[in-house]
């Protein structure tokens, strides 16, 4: 296998044995991208669902009941540092497929443990903020507005919690069994899912916080 | 220790629901006897329970539709007679239970038997058509039909322990709200549906993978039979609505558990963004159900008229623009909602357009069976009801599509035959039909045909007596859902009605009996070719039942209609094409994850309705655990050997031979 085949995660031996999966045309088509692909639309229909909770907040936004608003409740420091922790969390997962790519232990768990200790940091700033509001008579039952944000953020908050578990199963699996193909498929949908969450985040940042402080 | 859950949860004081739980529970207490005397556990668990072969899971789908079918049909007998026995009385349904019935009726019939149905005929019949040995992904196709069945399950446990919802179908808030709705009932709909809804998503993500992705060699996009583009297409819709409807039954959870304010009456909640986010899942959702059906009659109708299908980049076309428009119609649901006289027009114009791709649908299928031989066999009788009744349905819609009109039909039963009309007589005969059509390719043997056509002239004139009464007393002002009325000229229509349900029964009686006619004669009806209906798609290339691995090589596809210009070459040359080199088959191995998951969410859902909150720590850790130690298998496949694919392909080419070139002189 040459360094560029490795890199780019083909897997001669498990591309040779796929004779379920076969394209129009009679070319292979290899697990990975079977797999890659589906968790895509996964991916995809994460994102809508997230999308029917934007809108919700959108609705929603100047429903405050008499309570504060996101002016008055955003800390835009707070939520700089939080951000800065999540994207270069993006960074260290993509540091972690490549390590995992080339077989290389000290890159992969190296960069998978960066990548968990940054997401528990963005956790910690997001429940901190959370129980902040709560404290001041601000949580999700005090009017439409809150109970949008707390959902919203609450949600993608609860994804990166998912992907800390999932993140930890990876470790602990290539630990226990090596990179396998399946096993390397599986590091693919999380780097995946992991770059999403940004995605995500990035929206919620936009949307919620930046637009919530000019209003 | 066990939340709101006591003794009192039973309902002691009302005897129809514990009688019919009684009753169910005896049937399934004796059917689990009779499977362990007969000492068919282990077959059921290593062979059927734990199977991640599509053709099984398919065929589970649809026993769990066809299950769940006589219950919600159940239902909709009280509903009648009650209406029918309810002027100036007070009938003998007490109105907290009337409302549960038709709450039960509504869940019941489109979660757990038009879906699972046409989700088991996707399953069983979209990869052998693709010419393939399963769909992307196996295992989770296993997880997705066993979350579904974990949903029925919690819809039928709440008919003994507790109460169902009594909000209707759609739980609609503020009354699906704590402050109206204190008891459990919403509950368990709501996690019900959560539930299976998590299976139905992976079910989409699943399918639209395979028919993306997984073909056999030369099975081009344009070659596909368009039952493969309609499975796209409505798996296109779970993966793009079922999203919308979790995070809407997420929000109504948070304001009933956790005293949110999302569609509450105080704190800025707004209820009307139930109706708007409800809907933009629910209207996809009825294209997710007719889609398929439409595919089914797509295949009848060509396989019946001995010819290829009109217009097939037209039907492909039509298909493709009802999955994009189906998103653009929510509103009309409710137009009384107030939006507004420029919002109105443009959701119903976007409506009446809906109407045009369906009616390129129905003109193609006119002209397939034009100069066609058509065989009146049952499944094209269904097909043939269906294209009648489903018009006449259509065109119904396309009138409550006027939003002036809707102001006055609105809520009223003249709605209420209208969707019974489309969905009757569109998806449950298009299920009907392809149950019909795909049924010797599942077991070997034919479904008896008299007996099948006596319960499609019930079922279609039962239709039309129950339903064409509702649009006539809908007409007359009678609202929906009504526990009694007073007015003397609903009530000969609502006896009228009653009737029709009684034909109907007759028909399902009919239906029932002809699989118990049909078992016992297998052998009269059996068909040793695989393909009985000189059928045009690849799934009738295989024997019946299909051995494991569907294709011992996987079939070359050089045009549309693959099996039957196959079929051609081969009566033209007098033999069958040349025995092909047959080599080792890998295929997944089974597995209990499926089932051992949804045996947590059962625990789950069940722990969640009653704030049972240790045991909701306790099944979510028993399902995590159960992905792990999946995961963790070291060997995923197992092999079957060439000289084994060949003994199973050497049996059926030469019955397949015998059937085809009477008289080839060596095989």
């Amino acid at each position: 296998m040459s360094a560029f085949e490795a890199a780019a995660g083909y897997d001669r031996e498990s591309l040779d044995r796929q004779p379920t999966a076969e394209r129009a045309g009679g070319e292979l088509m290899s697990k990975r991208i079977i797999v890659g692909y589906g968790f895509w639309i996964f991916l995809l229909s994460d994102i809508i669902m997230f999308s029917a909770f934007f809108a919700t907040y959108a609705v929603l936004v100047g429903a405050t009941a008499d309570g504060p608003s996101g002016r008055e409740l955003f800390d835009l420091r707070n939520v700089g540092i939080e951000t800065a922790f999540l994207l270069l969390s993006s960074f260290t997962c993509g540091l972690a497929s490549i390590g995992a790519r080339t077989h290389r232990g000290s890159w992969f768990y190296g960069a998978m443990s960066a990548t968990g200790i940054l997401g528990a940091a963005f956790l910690y700033i997001e429940v901190h903020e959370f129980a902040g509001m709560v404290a001041r008579g601000a949580g999700p039952t005090r009017s439409a507005f809150l109970s949008a944000f707390f959902t919203l953020v609450g949600c993608h908050g609860l994804h990166v919690t998912a992907g800390i578990l999932w993140l930890l199963t990876m470790m602990a699996q290539v630990f226990a069994k090596g990179y396998r193909p399946d096993i390397l498929r599986r590091v693919l949908c999380f780097g995946l899912f992991w770059h999403t969450l940004d995605i995500i985040w990035v929206a919620i940042f936009t949307m919620v916080y930046l637009m919530g402080v000019g209003q | 220790m066990l939340g709101k859950l006591s003794w009192a949860a039973i309902p002691l004081d009302q005897p129809i629901p514990l009688f019919a739980a009684a009753l169910v529970g005896v049937v399934i207490i004796g059917v689990l006897a009779w499977i362990t005397l007969q000492g068919w556990l282990p077959y059921l668990w290593r062979e059927w329970i734990t199977s991640v072969d599509h053709k099984r899971i398919g065929i589970m789908y649809i026993l769990l539709a066809m299950v769940m079918l006589l219950r919600g049909f159940m239902d909709a007998i009280m509903m009648r007679s009650q209406q029918a026995l309810a002027f100036h009385s007070a009938g003998y349904l007490p109105p907290e239970h009337y409302d549960q019935i038709f709450s039960a009726h509504g869940t019941l019939m489109i979660f757990f038997v038009a879906m699972p149905f046409v989700i088991g005929l996707m399953n069983f019949v979209m990869p052998l058509q693709l010419g393939v040995r399963d769909v992307a992904f196996p295992t989770l196709n296993s997880v997705s039909l066993w979350l579904t069945a974990t949903g029925a399950l919690l819809v039928n446990i709440s008919l003994v322990v507790g109460e169902f919802a009594r909000t209707g179908w759609l739980p609609y808030p503020p009354l699906s709200e704590i402050t109206y709705s204190p008891g459990v009932g919403v509950d368990y709909y709501l996690w019900s549906l959560q539930i299976s809804g998590v299976g139905t998503l992976l079910t989409g993500v699943n399918f639209v993978t395979t028919v993306l992705k997984i073909h056999a060699p030369g099975m081009t996009y344009m070659r596909m039979p368009i039952f493969c583009w309609t499975t796209l297409a409505s798996n296109l819709l779970i993966v793009a609505a079922f999203p919308i409807l979790t995070a809407t039954l997420a929000m109504l959870l948070l304001d009933r558990y956790l005293g949110f304010h999302f569609f509450t009456n105080e704190a800025g909640g707004n209820m009307m963004m139930f109706m708007n986010l409800i809907w933009a899942w629910g209207h996809p959702e009825v294209y997710i159900l007719i889609l398929p059906a439409f595919g089914i009659f797509s295949e009848v109708i060509s396989t019946f008229s001995g010819k290829s299908l009109f217009g097939y980049r037209s039907m492909v076309m039509a298909t493709m623009a009802i999955c994009i428009f189906s998103f653009m119609v929510w509103l009309h649901h409710f137009f009384t909602m107030g939006a507004g006289a420029d919002v109105n027009a443009v959701f119903g114009i976007a409506t009446t357009i809906i109407a045009v791709p369906t009616g390129v649908k129905v003109f193609n299928w006119l002209f397939t069976m034009y100069g066609g031989r058509i065989v009146y066999s049952t499944p094209i009788l269904w097909s043939i009801g269906f294209m009648v009744t489903f018009v006449i349905g259509g065109m119904t819609g396309v009138l409550m599509a006027v939003p002036p009109v809707d102001f006055v039909l609105h809520n009223s039963l003249f709605l209420v035959a209208h969707f019974h009309n489309v969905i009757i007589g569109g998806v449950l005969f298009g299920a009907f039909a392809g149950y019909t059509f795909w049924f010797p390719k599942a077991f070997g043997f034919r479904l008896h045909e008299g007996l099948g056509k006596a319960a499609f002239w019930c079922w279609i004139v039962g239709f039309y007596v129950a339903f064409m009464p509702l649009y006539i007393v809908g007409l007359m002002g009678m609202t929906r859902r009504m526990q009694h009325y007073d007015v003397a000229a609903w009530h000969p229509w609502l006896l009228i009605a009653a009737g029709g349900a009684a034909i109907i029964l007759v028909g399902i009686i009919l239906q029932v009996a002809q699989l118990a006619v049909s078992i016992r004669r297998r052998e009269e009806l059996r068909d040793v070719t695989g393909d009985p209906w000189n059928g045009r798609s690849l799934e009738w290339a295989t024997s019946s039942p299909p051995p494991a691995f569907n294709f011992a090589v996987l079939p070359h596809v050089e045009g549309r209609d693959a099996y039957w210009s196959m079929k051609q070459r081969a009566r033209r040359q007098g033999m069958l094409s040349g025995e092909p080199g047959y080599t080792d088959v890998e295929m997944p191995r089974n597995s209990p994850t499926g089932f051992i998951c949804a045996f947590f969410a059962a625990f789950m859902g069940f722990a969640l309705i009653w704030h049972i909150w240790w045991l909701v720590a306790l099944a979510a850790l028993g399902a995590y655990a159960t992905f792990v130690v999946f995961a963790w298998r070291d060997r995923v496949e197992y092999v079957i050997p060439a000289g084994e694919v060949a003994r199973i392909d050497r049996a059926n080419r030469s019955a397949r031979g015998d059937a085809l070139v009477p008289m080839r002189a060596t095989p």
